[in-house]
């Protein structure tokens, strides 16, 4: 039994968009949750390079990897500096202490 | 042979990511992850995204988590969790199984390139609004790192007060 590369990216790419999207849903901790925001964008990305290399246009799939990657490490930079921010002027980084807003 | 394994180890290590008690693994882990899709994009021919991947994906993203995991520090938490966890497997389940059912047939992959061109091109002519906010983007980034070294100035003012009355 020959199993074909796409076919293993392709289990790659959903694995990694399901385990991000499991641990979206289950994480409590706001650093934890930039973890799984990039599991999930990395899904994405090798995806978008896959989804090149299949239809022909490679350098199109490249092109929009590297938007996403940029994209993706501003939105870590910037959620890190929101939580250290949160951290340091709430005092935790629990988000259903978060989500009540007391301090 | 070398696609299955790499598909493996990866999904070893997300999953490891998000298991992990302790941030400072967690972070580890993905950078794991990290360099292995870096390495699978080698394979499917595109080095240039693996390059930039390994190196800011696994490297500086790194760098930035283990920076604020020091700042912020490891805190316990009760292990209740945001959601209980078969509720989100089911939804992932139902998710994933609408995925299979809806999308995957209308998938033609017979269909030629929306932009020919070669990635030079693509990257500086067709697409240079991307290019423009990508650079947007990393202004922004810059005033994140900013904010995430804001400590001296937010302590001073916070100092003062404390020694007025």
């Amino acid at each position: 039994m020959t199993i074909s590369i796409p076919t293993v990216v392709i289990t790659i790419v959903l694995g990694l968009l399901g385990i991000g999207i499991y641990a979206l849903l289950t994480t409590r901790h706001l650093i934890k949750v930039i973890v799984a925001l990039q599991i999930l964008v990395k899904g994405a990305m090798l995806a978008l390079v896959l989804a090149g290399r299949m239809t022909g246009s490679e350098d199109l799939g490249q092109s929009l990897a590297i938007t996403v990657i940029i994209a993706d490490t501003i939105v870590a930079v910037i959620g890190m500096a929101l939580a250290v921010q949160v951290r340091r002027v709430i005092g935790t980084l629990d988000m259903r202490k978060l989500t009540s807003l007391r301090r | 042979m070398v696609h299955v394994l790499i598909a493996i180890v990866t999904l070893v290590c997300a999953i490891q990511a998000v298991r992990a008690a302790r941030l400072l693994v967690s972070a580890i882990w993905l950078a794991g992850t990290s360099a292995l899709v870096a390495l699978e994009m080698y394979l499917l021919g595109a080095p240039e995204i693996a390059v930039i991947e390994l190196s800011v994906g696994a490297g500086l993203v790194t760098i930035l988590f283990v920076f604020a995991i020091n700042m912020t520090g490891e805190e316990n938490f009760d292990p209740r969790r945001m959601m209980p966890r078969p509720l989100a497997a089911s939804l992932l389940m139902v998710a994933g199984i609408l995925l299979l059912y809806f999308i995957l047939p209308e998938i033609d992959l017979s269909t030629p390139g929306l932009m020919p061109g070669t990635f030079r091109e693509i990257f500086w002519q067709d697409r240079n609004l991307d290019t423009f906010l990508q650079l947007l983007m990393i202004f922004s980034g810059v005033l994140g790192v900013m904010g995430l070294l804001e400590e001296e100035k937010m302590k001073k003012p916070l100092s003062g007060k404390e020694r007025r009355p």
